[in-house]
């Protein structure tokens, strides 16, 4: 015979426990609150600031030539072609070795020593400080080899930072390939580097690019090398081996100084927003190329 | 189209597990031959070395012959590459490439050995669609994903990409058991008319299909858990299942284990 089964047994918890439940749900609310509050606060400041500011027809079309702090006009051009030059430079030193080192980590050597020992090595470089991959670009380039600094120059410590982040992606998107497919692609009498070719990276290709966007979104915020490796200045230059290239990161940072009432001061808000705006757009980009690799699936 | 198997001797390793042992068998042309037995007796390690897919396991090696109208297909510089365009397989579960539409998952196996030539695929195409039975459900959406069709659809798909690269033999690994009764119904039937012009050999868990499809059957044992398999004995289906040699073969197709 059981226990017959009473009212107060399904009834909602009282006392003590109701307390806690209280107590738990506000402070995770909280939490919530407390993590957003920050973000939205720069944004909201970011976007009122800024917004004026790159409203203007010539903030996309000039750069700063001829102007001062104190005198208004001009644009940012210069500073957004550098940072899309230099983004665009990591991109294709980056992203082919990435791509590259992922398939034969996976494809080739996986399982074995030696890709273990590569794993753990770009791990490793995923948690140097962009500061660090400045300093051994710098180290390496300009003290021993004697080149000047230059575009390159900064666009390969970027190498360095967007490399990790690119490589364990693809690896991430490989390995969710099913060996079913490989197989299958065997079973037709095609070789193996064939089957890799036309059929893993086309089934990963969504999820490859979408992490090479996002790779490049990441490192085209960072300053440091840019501070150290290339010259801030306020006119367009093309040349990546020139050492002088505006960017959206070293425009914020020499403006940083200049006094509230000044159209400078003005400016850098400008150019924060614009490096948000180039973020996001790659964000959005990453977005769309996911889905619209979903949507072949159907 | 269509060779002749002869399996001398053959032992499968994973590396240092000898998974099969000491296997001899025959597979006659335009036959359909079914390897049957109970989980872990070796039947798909044997069925993979037929055309060397065992191979893409890591550590996995064969000793002794497996011959294709009497070629040594672990002969000295013998591609595996090769012998897979000679003879291909068809998994347990549906794999269309995902990336690719119907047409391009069916002249997948041409395209990528180099043909190039539109009229080609378009015939290719077509006719192993229509040598898979499928050719009337998608020919009006040729440029959809191979991977929108339904899990019957998908595994006859699979059967046309394997059958367009024309090999001489087919081998199937339990290629229904993914599949509901009306699509397994669907596969059989073309099992029947794929060996007019192929040798297929098929492994099934399901003793009436075995039954149904095959003219020959090989029943696979082993001993015990960690032994290697063994083929107990190879015969026409009809004597295997009504009147078995060995004692095993009994056991096994009337219930009794496995």
């Amino acid at each position: 015979m059981s226990a017959p089964t009473t009212m107060s047994s399904l009834t909602a918890p009282r006392g003590s426990r109701r307390v806690t439940d209280v107590v738990v749900r506000g402070l995770v609310y909280l939490s919530g609150v407390i993590a957003v509050v920050p973000l939205v606060w720069i944004l909201i400041t970011i976007i009122s600031k800024g917004l004026p500011v790159i409203l203007s027809a010539a903030w996309w079309t000039q750069d700063l030539a001829g102007t001062t702090d104190r005198r208004a006009g001009g644009g940012a051009l210069h500073a957004i072609i550098g940072t899309l030059e230099i983004g665009l430079i990591t991109a294709v030193v980056a992203v082919p070795i990435a791509v590259l080192g992922a398939i034969f980590l996976i494809e080739y050597a996986r399982g074995t020593r030696l890709a273990r020992g590569v794993s753990f090595m770009v791990d490793i470089l995923s948690g140097i400080p962009s500061i660090v991959a400045a300093l051994f670009v710098f180290a390496f380039l300009i003290t021993i080899l004697h080149f000047d600094r230059s575009a390159i120059a900064a666009a390969l410590s970027l190498v360095l930072l967007m490399l990790p982040t690119v490589l364990r992606s693809t690896e991430e998107m490989l390995k969710l390939v099913p060996d079913s497919l490989r197989e299958a692609a065997y079973a037709l009498g095609i070789p193996k580097w064939r089957t890799i070719l036309t059929v893993v990276i086309p089934t990963a290709f969504s999820g490859i690019a979408t992490g090479v966007v996002l790779g490049l979104a990441r490192v085209m915020g960072e300053t440091a090398p840019l501070l150290i490796l290339v010259a801030y200045a306020r006119n367009l230059y093309l040349s990546p081996t020139s050492d002088t290239m505006a960017t959206l990161p070293t425009m914020i940072n020499t403006g940083r100084d200049v006094a509230e009432t000044l159209a400078g001061y003005d400016r850098v808000w400008g150019a924060a927003l614009t490096l948000i705006l180039l973020v996001m757009g790659l964000n959005l980009l990453a977005r769309w190329i996911a889905r619209a690799g979903r949507l072949k699936d159907r | 189209m269509a060779k002749r198997i002869d399996v001398e001797n053959l032992d499968v390793y994973y590396g240092s597990f000898k998974a099969v042992s000491g296997v001899s068998l025959v597979v006659e042309p335009r036959t359909v031959t079914a390897f049957i037995g109970p989980s872990g007796c070796g039947k798909s390690t044997v069925l993979r070395t037929l055309n060397r897919m065992h191979e893409v396991i890591p550590g996995a090696y064969a000793t002794g012959k497996v011959a294709l109208d009497g070629v040594d297909l672990y002969g000295a510089g013998v591609d595996p590459v090769a012998v897979r365009r000679l003879v291909g397989m068809v998994f347990q579960r549906p794999n269309p490439f995902p990336s690719m539409s119907i047409y391009d998952n069916v002249a997948s196996g041409l395209k990528l050995n180099g043909v190039r030539d539109k009229s080609t695929l378009d015939e290719s195409v077509e006719s192993s669609l229509r040598g898979a039975n499928l050719w009337n459900e998608v020919k009006d959406r040729l440029n959809k994903a191979g991977t929108s069709l339904s899990g019957g659809q998908q595994q006859r798909l699979c059967i046309a990409r394997a059958i367009a690269v024309k090999p001489e033999v087919i081998l199937m690994d339990e290629p229904c058991s993914a599949l509901d009764p009306i699509s397994t119904l669907a596969i059989e039937d073309l099992i029947q008319q794929l060996k007019e012009l192929y040798t297929v050999v098929i492994v099934t868990h399901n003793m009436q299909q075995a039954s149904r499809v095959s003219d020959r059957t090989a029943f696979f044992n082993l001993e015990a858990q960690g032994l290697p398999g063994q083929l107990v004995e190879i015969d026409d289906t009809e004597t295997i299942f009504s009147n078995p040699t060995k004692k095993a073969t009994e056991d096994y197709i009337t219930g009794r284990f496995g």
